[in-house]
């Protein structure tokens, strides 16, 4: 007996592709932040009637309208890229390092009681020295305790350093509870007097010191990844933990060793924070940028020289978005929304450019 | 202790579970498609706003509104809201193929942006911070059992005299657990979440599994969010991002409760007891750390006591991972999408 059978072929066809070239993919991002930048300009102007125009030209000013804001733009992406730069030893290696958050906030919180209890015993230079070091080592244990469980028992990753967020949070609030001479839940400018601890001022500027540090991380760890056996080994953990084994890794200590420099640079960078750019610490010091910079981690493929693109215009857009609140009277989530829309678009894009699809060829009768 | 003290807590967990035991049942039921959705804390957010601005347009625009109707209004709007956030999620990660942790930290970012800046622009408009007040919607949902609730002593004061959305999250986790466990929808279900390929030769429609569980899953989580603004904090709004902070530990009872909706039942119970154990704990305990530790202040400890249900959700966390048993393990493709050409 014969049946008839009708196929119902997809309409389209998916295949994966490897052949864009570059400029293909510059371009594909380039029309998806056009159109996430019309999506938000609508979205701005049913909420507020105002012109969209206007509101981008008010953004541009906010970021860049002064010296003075140009520098605080360049700081922040300065620290958002120290963060994204922080996680890629872990994520390299597919270990998702959700608690940079916590890691920055315990690098922060060494780094202000360094500066509260030492201020001015200790010459700033050398406190700037043992703070470095002090904030690496804090950020680093607080990132390693989870890797020595997911190295050993491959206990989540992801859900534990969520967690470790929670508890440098309260660890925080506990110390500025007690630093805080004025029952005002605020530890206030430390060492406002004597700037004990503060990054110096260097050719008349405020943040270089900031900028170098970066730098200079961001240089080595790409050079530890691209170029050192360490950072190779990392790389074929990520690929596969079975290939790495096979190869004689050793994988519970490569998980170790590059989660533990990945929690050092996170503290490092609560380092920055605090002693170079707010002196001060509360819950907020890390703000959400250990969030964000997953996202900024993940879309640039370890490429500092595109993180530092994407943390430029993740910088600009909360510069831009705050502007605009100020201006316009709106409020400042604006910013967290039209940062939410531009990264959907973004991770779009990312189909278009890794996956071609086609109408399929309707589907030939056997006979 | 005494035992009003005791009730009290025990009230106070029981709503605070409430709120994340919508989250875990409906984040289970996207992980057994083999979906993580680390944007819980933004859909419980979208759905916490979206039932706020709906009650809040609803009672202005009406001159004496009803609670029952605010109530219907209330509880749609904050499970569309929710579900068009799973939906975003499921056409990113299941269509575009997306890396699912990265669009769920997005769909976070996001939710928390839309839920503070209209929370802000509504207490703006109702006059200052802590003005927003729906109080008719939100008596309709923290309306006591008649009769039952004063009844039965201290068993009654504890369980029976709560809003009738505590109950309904038990029914929901009931249901849950029934449909994963026993239902065929429910065994396809997991086959997508263990092994999507396999599904999907068995003649599951894989896409369609997996966008339905997110959708469905968010509009859960979305409840937990509408239950926080309508009951927890009785119909106002606080730009404190507190929903954030229970969208995770929904994520971390997710796997305290090893992906079983039944088990959220206690385990969200037991995580609201940590949650407030801060300020139950004796002040006996706290004036011996407190000395121990050479503290001025005995509150201060209170910080400390404050870590409790993320300290037990790291220790639940290692034990499962240690025992290894089969059946508490995650959903083998969790976290993976599904591309039908690389099978």
């Amino acid at each position: 007996m014969e049946k008839k059978t009708t196929h119902k072929a997809p309409l389209f066809h998916i295949r994966k592709k490897d052949d864009t070239t570059l400029i293909q993919a510059i371009l594909i991002r380039a029309v998806f932040v056009v159109l996430a930048l019309l999506v938000s300009a609508l979205f701005i102007f049913f909420v507020t009637k105002l012109d969209p125009v206007s509101v981008y030209t008010s953004m541009f000013k906010g970021a860049f309208g002064t010296a003075r804001r140009t520098w605080i733009t360049i700081r922040d992406t300065c620290l958002l890229l120290m963060i994204s730069v922080a996680l890629s030893p872990a994520f390299r290696m597919r270990f998702w390092n959700c608690g940079a958050e916590g890691q920055v906030l315990i690098g922060g919180l060494t780094t202000a009681a360094l500066m509260i209890y030492f201020g001015s015993k200790i010459p700033t230079a050398l406190l700037l020295l043992i703070m470095l070091a002090v904030s690496a080592a804090a950020g680093g244990i607080w990132a390693l305790l989870p890797a020595v469980f997911k190295a050993k028992y491959d206990t989540n990753e992801t859900l534990f350093t969520l967690m470790m967020n929670y508890l440098a949070i309260q660890l925080v609030e506990f110390f500025v509870d007690i630093w805080d001479k004025k029952q005002s839940h605020s530890v206030g400018i430390i060492n406002m007097a004597g700037h004990g601890g503060w990054f110096p001022e260097v050719l008349g500027q405020q943040y270089t010191i900031n900028i170098i540090l970066v730098v200079i991380i961001t240089v080595a760890v790409y050079v530890y990844m691209k170029y050192s056996k360490h950072g190779y080994e990392g790389a074929v953990v990520g690929e596969s933990v079975a290939t790495a084994r096979y190869a004689g890794i050793n994988v519970p200590s490569v998980i170790r060793r590059n989660v533990l420099l990945s929690g050092a640079i996170a503290g490092i960078a609560g380092f920055v924070e605090v002693a170079g750019i707010s002196h001060t610490i509360s819950k907020q010091t890390a703000g959400g940028r250990g969030f964000t910079a997953i996202i900024v981690c993940w879309l640039a493929k370890f490429n500092p020289f595109i993180m530092a693109i994407i943390s430029l215009f993740l910088v600009f857009l909360d510069k831009g978005a705050a502007q605009i609140a100020s201006d316009f009277g709106l409020n400042e989530f604006a910013s967290d929304i039209i940062t939410g829309i531009l990264l959907f678009f973004i991770l779009s894009a990312e189909f278009f450019i890794n996956y071609s699809i086609s109408r399929s060829e309707p589907v030939k009768e056997e006979h | 202790m005494s035992l009003s003290q005791l009730i009290s807590w025990c009230v106070a967990a029981i709503t605070f579970g409430t709120v994340i035991m919508y989250g875990c049942i409906g984040e289970t039921v996207n992980q057994k498609s083999g979906g993580l959705n680390l944007g819980v804390p933004g859909v419980m957010q979208l759905g916490g706003i979206s039932a706020l601005a709906a009650a809040f347009i609803y009672e202005k625009s009406v001159g004496t509104p009803v609670p029952v109707v605010g109530m219907i209004i209330t509880l749609l709007a904050s499970m569309l809201a929710a579900g068009l956030g799973g939906l975003l999620y499921a056409f990113l990660t299941v269509t575009l193929k997306v890396n699912q942790n990265v669009t769920g930290l997005t769909l976070t970012i996001f939710g928390t942006g839309v839920a503070n800046f209209f929370g802000g622009s509504m207490m703006k408009l109702s006059g200052g911070v802590g003005t927003i007040s729906v109080s008719a919607t939100s008596s309709a949902f923290r309306a006591k059992i008649p009769f039952l609730s004063t009844r039965f002593g201290t068993f009654g004061s504890i369980f029976l005299s709560h809003g009738w959305m505590v109950y309904t999250a038990i029914i929901i986790a009931l249901i849950a657990q029934y449909f994963l466990s026993r239902t065929r929808t429910g065994l396809n279900l997991r086959a997508v979440g263990e092994n999507p390929a396999t599904a999907d030769a068995a003649g599951i429609n894989v896409t369609k599994y997996k966008y339905l569980a997110s959708v469905i899953g968010a509009a859960i989580c979305g409840l937990g969010g509408l239950f926080y603004v309508m009951d927890y904090i009785q119909g106002t709004w606080a730009n404190d991002s507190a929903i954030e902070a229970l969208g995770w530990l929904a994520v971390a009872l997710v796997i305290f409760t090893s992906w079983k909706p039944k088990n959220s039942i206690w385990g969200a119970y037991l995580f609201g007891l940590c949650y407030w154990a801060y300020i139950y704990i004796p002040a006996g305990i706290s004036k011996f750390f407190a000395a121990k530790l050479k503290l001025t202040n005995l509150t201060y400890m209170q910080n400390l006591y404050k870590m409790l249900p993320y300290l037990v959700t790291i220790v639940v966390l290692c034990v499962v991972s240690r025992r290894r048993k089969r059946e508490n393990q995650a959903p083998a493709s969790l976290g993976i999408s599904y591309f039908r050409e690389e099978r």
